[in-house]
C-alpha cells in the first residue's frame, strides 16, 4: 500500500507513468511531462474544461470527473475529453414567451431519455442530471433551473448518454428561461434600477469619473472593508 | 382518509393537469387521497415489444423500485398509457428472474425491485374498491341524463393480460357514467385506436381517426365523449377540430375524472379546449366555468 | 398487389424469418392468413401493405418488408393481437420489422421534424421510442 509520499503508477492514454501519490489527475499528468493546452482551465473545479474519464484496476466501471479535482490513484487508466461536440439549438430569449416550454421543441432528443441515470453517474458535480432532464420533459422549468444550477458544462453527461442528449444545453436553456421569465422578481433590484434611472447616484458617479488615477487608487486603498 | 401512492406521468403533470386536479377533488369527496411519488421519471409512454430490449424497461423498473422502496404495494395512475406501460413492464420483469436480476444489477443506484407492486388504474380503484354504490351516494350534481360516449382507446383494455376490462365489450366507463347519472352511449369505435403517437408523424391519420370516432359517437346520440388518456384527449379534441374544419361543431371530449368531479360536487378543472364542452354541459343544467 | 413476388432462392432467406421470430417472440408460421388482423386494423387504409401481407412476407423470409411503409403506420394498438385466432401478436411482429430497420440505422423520422412545441410529450416520446434508432 503506497503512502502519499510513495510513487504510484498511472496510465495516461495507455502509457504507464510513475508519479507521486496524492496529486490530482491534472498535476499527475503534468508531472508525467504533459503540457496541457486543451482540457485545462481554471484548475479550480469551476470551468469544466478538464473532463476526464478513467478506470480503476479490477473494476469494470467507467468513472468520470474533473482532472483538477480528482486524485490520481495507483493503477488508474486515464483519458481526457477536452472538447465535447454539441450543437446548441438556436434560440432568442426575447422570442420565447414566458409560458412556453420550448425545451422539447428545441431539443426533441430529450424525449429519448430512458431514465438510465448514466448522466447522473458521470457528473463530477454530483448533480441529479437525469432528474432535470425528466423535469425538462414534463415542462417543469423551475426544477430544471434548480437541479442544474451547479453545472460546469464539462460535457461528460453528453458523452455517455445513450439517447444522445446534450444535458448541459438543456439545463442552460431552462435556467435562462427561469431567470428571465419565471423567477420571482427581485423588488430590491427593481428599486435600485429606478434609483439609478432617476439620477440618485449621478453626483457621486460624476465625482468619481473626474478623479485622477492616483486619487482613485488612494480612495480605493482607504475604503471600508468589512470583517 | 384512504391514501394511495400516485404516479402522474409526463402528460398529466404538464398539459393534462386538469385530469389530475379533477381526480384529486373527486377522490377527496370519496374519502381518498393520492400521494404523489417524491421523485419519478417518464415511464417511456409505449411498452417495448422486443424480446431482447431491456433498456426501455429501465424507466418503468425505476418507477416500480421507488414505489416499492417507499413501502407501497400499489401504484395508482390516471393516464391509461402509463398504466399500460408500467403494468406490462412489471410483468415482463418479474416473469423472468434473469431479466429482473439484470435490470436490478443495472439499476445499482436504486434499491432492488423484487416484484409485487400492483399498478392500478383509477377506473379499477373506483370499480373494485370504492364501488359504484359509494360513488352514487357521493353524487351531488347528477349528470341529468347527459349522453356520453365512453372512449376507451387501446391501452386500458389491451392486451388481455394487462387490461382492466374486456377488450371488445368493456363496461367500466359505462358503469361509472350510470352511477353519475349520465346515459352512456356505447360506440363501435369506442375501443379502436385514436392513432396515438402517429399524430406526430402522420397527423392526417389522427384526423381521420378522430373524425370516425366522433361520428360514431354522434351517430349513437352522444353529446360528449370521455377519455382516460391525455393523448386520446389531444387527438379527439385538436385533431377532430382539424378534421371537421369550419363546417362541423364536433363532439367535445372530457377526461372521465372531470365528469366524476363535476358529479360529486368537486371542481372539474375545466381547461381551454379546442372543442368547447361547456355548451353541451350547460344545456343539461351543468354549467361550468373555465378557470382563468 | 401490382408487383409479382419472385420466389428465387436468393430472395428467400430463412435467416430473416428466424430473426423476426427471435425479436418478436412470435412464430410467424402460426399465421394462416385469415385476415382478421387487417380487417380490424384502424390504420390499414394508410398502409401500403396490409398487416397480414406483412406477415406473409416475413413467413417467406423476404427482407423487402423492411422497405414497406406499413410498420410505420402501426400504432401498436393491439387490435390485431386480441383478435388473432392463432394468438399471434402481430404488433410484436411489426415492432420486430421496425427494429430490424432501425438497428441498421434507418429511420423514417428525424426527431427534429416533429413539431414538438405543439404536441403532448406522450406523442413525441412515443415516436422517439418507436421510430428512431
Amino acid at each position: 500500500m503506497s503512502t502519499e509520499q510513495d510513487n504510484i503508477r498511472i496510465y495516461i492514454m495507455g502509457k504507464a507513468y510513475e508519479v507521486p501519490g496524492g496529486l490530482t489527475i491534472m498535476k499527475a499528468m503534468e508531472y508525467a511531462g504533459y503540457r496541457l493546452v486543451r482540457g485545462v482551465g481554471c484548475r479550480g473545479g469551476f470551468c469544466g474544461a478538464c473532463a476526464t474519464v478513467f478506470r480503476r484496476a479490477g473494476d469494470y466501471k467507467l468513472y468520470a470527473d474533473l482532472a483538477c479535482q480528482a486524485t490520481a490513484e495507483d493503477e488508474m487508466y486515464i483519458a481526457q475529453i477536452p472538447s465535447v461536440p454539441a450543437e446548441r439549438a438556436p434560440w432568442e430569449l426575447s422570442e420565447l414567451a414566458p409560458e412556453d416550454n420550448p425545451i422539447l421543441a428545441l431539443y426533441p432528443e430529450v424525449a429519448r431519455c430512458v431514465a438510465c441515470n448514466t448522466c447522473t453517474r458521470a457528473c463530477p458535480q454530483e448533480l441529479e442530471v437525469m432528474d432535470y432532464i425528466q423535469a425538462a420533459l414534463r415542462g417543469d422549468i423551475p426544477q430544471v433551473a434548480e437541479l442544474s444550477f451547479d453545472c460546469v458544462q464539462c460535457g461528460l453527461c453528453a458523452m455517455r448518454c445513450p439517447a444522445e442528449i446534450v444535458h448541459y444545453h438543456v439545463g442552460q436553456l431552462g435556467r435562462r428561461i427561469y431567470g428571465a421569465y419565471r423567477a420571482p422578481e427581485s423588488g430590491h433590484l427593481a428599486a435600485r434600477v429606478e434609483e439609478l434611472r432617476s439620477g440618485a447616484f449621478d453626483q457621486e458617479l460624476d465625482k468619481l469619473e473626474r478623479m485622477s488615477k492616483d486619487d482613485l487608487v488612494e480612495l480605493y486603498r482607504k475604503r471600508d472593508v468589512e470583517g | 382518509m384512504n391514501s394511495i401512492l400516485y404516479y402522474p406521468g409526463c402528460g398529466v403533470a404538464d398539459q393534462a393537469c386538469s385530469m389530475e386536479a379533477a381526480a384529486r377533488g373527486a377522490l377527496a369527496a370519496l374519502g381518498w387521497e393520492m400521494e404523489e411519488m417524491s421523485r419519478w421519471n417518464c415511464c417511456g409512454t409505449v411498452y417495448s415489444l422486443a424480446t431482447d430490449d431491456l433498456m426501455r424497461h429501465v424507466g418503468p423498473a425505476r418507477v416500480l423500485a421507488r414505489a416499492q422502496d417507499a413501502g407501497h404495494e400499489r401504484l395508482l395512475t390516471l393516464c391509461s398509457m402509463c398504466y399500460n406501460t408500467l403494468k406490462r413492464a412489471e410483468r415482463f420483469l418479474t416473469e423472468d428472474r434473469d431479466r429482473l436480476e439484470r435490470v436490478n444489477a443495472f439499476l445499482d443506484d436504486e434499491p432492488d425491485y423484487t416484484g409485487g407492486v400492483r399498478v392500478v388504474h383509477l377506473l379499477e380503484l373506483v370499480r373494485d374498491e370504492i364501488g359504484y354504490e359509494a360513488v352514487e351516494e357521493a353524487v351531488q350534481r347528477p349528470l341529468a341524463g347527459l349522453k356520453v360516449s365512453p372512449y376507451y382507446g387501446c391501452t386500458l383494455t389491451r392486451p388481455r393480460s394487462a387490461g382492466i376490462d374486456d377488450p371488445e365489450n368493456p363496461r367500466v366507463l359505462e358503469d361509472l357514467l350510470m352511477a353519475l347519472g349520465a346515459e352512456p352511449v356505447s360506440s363501435p369505435q369506442g375501443v379502436e385506436c385514436c392513432g396515438a403517437y402517429l399524430t406526430a408523424t402522420s397527423p392526417e391519420i389522427a384526423r381521420r381517426r378522430a373524425a370516425d370516432i366522433s361520428r360514431a359517437a354522434a351517430a349513437g346520440g352522444a353529446e360528449l365523449m370521455v377519455t382516460s388518456c391525455p393523448l386520446c384527449q389531444y387527438n379527439l379534441d385538436t385533431r377532430q377540430k382539424e378534421a371537421r374544419g369550419a363546417s362541423g361543431r364536433g363532439v367535445p371530449s372530457l377526461y372521465f375524472t372531470q365528469l366524476l368531479a363535476l358529479a360529486v360536487g368537486a371542481d372539474p378543472a375545466m381547461d381551454e379546449q379546442v372543442i368547447d364542452p361547456r355548451p353541451v354541459l350547460a344545456a343539461r343544467g351543468l354549467a361550468v366555468e373555465v378557470k382563468a | 398487389m401490382a408487383e409479382q413476388l419472385r420466389l428465387a432462392k436468393a430472395v428467400l432467406s430463412a435467416q430473416f424469418a428466424r430473426r423476426v421470430e427471435e425479436l418478436s417472440g412470435q412464430s410467424p408460421y402460426r399465421c394462416y392468413q385469415c385476415g382478421k388482423c387487417s380487417a380490424g386494423c384502424p390504420f390499414a387504409d394508410s398502409m401500403d401493405m396490409l398487416p397480414n401481407q406483412v406477415l406473409r412476407l416475413v413467413q417467406l423470409g423476404d427482407e423487402k418488408v423492411l422497405e414497406t411503409g406499413a410498420p410505420w403506420s402501426c400504432a401498436s394498438c393491439l387490435a390485431c393481437e386480441v383478435r388473432c385466432p392463432r394468438g399471434v401478436d402481430i404488433a410484436k411482429v411489426m415492432e420486430a420489422v421496425r427494429l430490424l430497420a432501425l438497428r441498421k440505422g434507418e429511420s423514417p423520422v428525424t426527431l427534429g421534424s416533429v413539431p414538438a412545441e405543439r404536441l403532448p410529450q406522450i406523442a413525441v416520446v412515443g415516436v422517439s421510442r418507436k421510430m428512431t434508432p
